[in-house]
């Protein structure tokens, strides 16, 4: 710390700032396209439901990396200039969105059957049965698996140093070129990526045990 | 009046098992008719083609003035007109007695917030469950479950009920409290089709007996067909003491 500006450290700050922001920006877009792939993969018609399959195992099979190379270097190719941020989100969400859809698709899944049958059998219709019968009963499946993932995905904006968008690890990155303190950088820097990832899993635990009264 | 329910050379296949074979039967509106039978025997597939869970492969089924056959069947409709209740329940775990018994009536029949709860607490305490509407289904016994459910349905004011071994998964102690609910209704008059193992409810409560057997009506009746079968079936069936 000593031996670290004040400046310097505020610097690192804002690119802790630009982390959180990234990692919100790629669970929004991510969340939202996810779920409607969740949604399609479940109830839509086959030919759909192979189309979101192989989209999903597509971009599960490509590094993250690449999809940010992609939508950084690729969509200028197309002419398509995009700034950092919205680059880094875009690919970051595309990711995020297959993970999503099938972590969700799986907990759509996990509601039995019956549940769906019976609310059919009340006379409820399909947007109905969703939301008021499966819907409540997925999201206490998925929330574990889902604030996992978060960690995954704060974890994973690291790379779009790599496409020069100042996040913390380039923030930190820049810090050391001037300082060559790579060990106090660093570990600083890992120090706040734990200090984000750690009350996410606690809330997820906490979460669990609020959604399980219904169920003791 | 024309019957309530109208089954007519019904036959159902599930791959290359024929579960009904042409099954023909009638319901009287106000009647309760109990179908009997081995597991395997096509029971509660039948009951199920009664209220569209299942698609039938030919014949002709009429419930509650509508042709379930009909390609302009409005499912929807046919569900408010038709109760069912499940052997496992199949009460919503996320929500309690009460909300269990809202959801349809709030959602469907569009009914105000205090009608809603006259209507939850008007029906719990018709299954004897008045003090337990705040809790969820995890905290009842099988036995008050099943009549969540029963409740569930009558929230809706069904003209037909179905019930389909609704007392199979539950403890001997806890039938009894189950069965009383149904007695009461079938002395309210309502129109229900019982699929059951209880033969001596069956007995009872039901004004006709329909045997079933390798997905026929093997053999039909008012409940004394059980003191004389004329089949070597259901001599068979009833002979081995369920």
């Amino acid at each position: 710390m000593i031996s670290l500006t004040p400046e310097q450290l505020l610097f690192l700050l804002r690119g802790f700032g630009w982390t959180i922001a990234l990692s919100l920006l790629a669970f929004a877009g991510g969340g939202a396209l996810g779920f409607v792939l969740a949604l399609a993969r479940v109830y839509a018609a086959r030919p759909v439901r192979t189309v979101v399959m192989l989209y999903i195992k597509l971009i599960q099979g490509t590094p993250l990396l690449i999809l940010l190379f992609l939508t950084y270097f690729g969509l200028p190719a197309l002419g398509l200039v995009v700034e950092p941020l919205p680059a880094a989100a875009l690919g970051l969400s595309v990711y995020v969105s297959a993970y999503l859809g099938e972590i969700w698709r799986g907990c759509l899944e996990a509601v039995p059957r019956t549940q769906e049958e019976a609310a059919a059998c009340l006379a409820l219709n399909w947007r109905q049965r969703l939301i008021h019968v499966i819907l409540p009963q997925a999201m206490k499946i998925a929330t574990p698996p889902t604030v996992g993932f978060m960690v995954q995905i704060v974890k994973n904006t690291s790379l779009a140093s790599a496409i020069g968008f100042v996040e913390m690890v380039r923030a930190g990155q820049m810090i050391n070129n001037a300082t060559f303190r790579p060990f106090i950088v660093f570990v600083l820097i890992a120090g706040l990526y734990f200090a984000l990832c750690y009350p996410l899993s606690v809330w997820s635990r906490r979460l669990e045990g609020k959604f399980d009264v219904a169920h003791r | 009046m024309s019957p309530i329910v109208e089954v007519d050379a019904v036959c159902k296949r599930f791959g290359a098992v024929n579960v009904l074979e042409g099954v023909s039967f009638q319901v009287r509106a106000g009647s309760v008719v109990a179908i009997i039978g081995r597991s395997g025997s096509g029971k509660s597939t039948a009951l199920r083609c009664i209220n569209g869970l299942e698609t039938i492969d030919s014949g002709r089924i009429r419930v509650c003035e509508q042709e379930l056959t009909s390609p302009r069947l409005d499912l929807n409709r046919l569900h408010r007109d038709v109760g069912i209740v499940f052997q496992s329940y199949n009460l919503f775990p996320h929500l309690t007695a009460e909300e269990n018994v809202m959801l349809a009536p709030r959602l469907v029949l569009k009914l105000a917030g205090g009608e809603q709860r006259d209507l939850a607490a008007r029906v719990l305490s018709q299954v004897g469950l008045a003090d337990k509407a705040k809790a969820y289904p995890s905290q009842l016994s099988g036995g008050q479950q099943q009549r969540v459910a029963i409740a569930r349905s009558l929230a809706m004011k069904p003209s037909l009920m179905l019930f389909d071994e609704i007392t199979s998964a539950l403890d001997p102690e806890l039938t009894g409290e189950v069965l009383k609910v149904i007695e009461g209704l079938a002395r309210d008059g309502m129109s229900m089709i019982l699929v059951t193992h209880e033969m001596a409810f069956a007995r009872k409560v039901a004004d006709h007996l329909i045997f079933m057997h390798r997905g026929k009506v093997w053999e039909e009746g008012p409940a004394a067909v059980l003191d004389a079968p004329q089949t070597d079936e259901l001599r068979q069936f009833l002979g081995n003491g369920l």
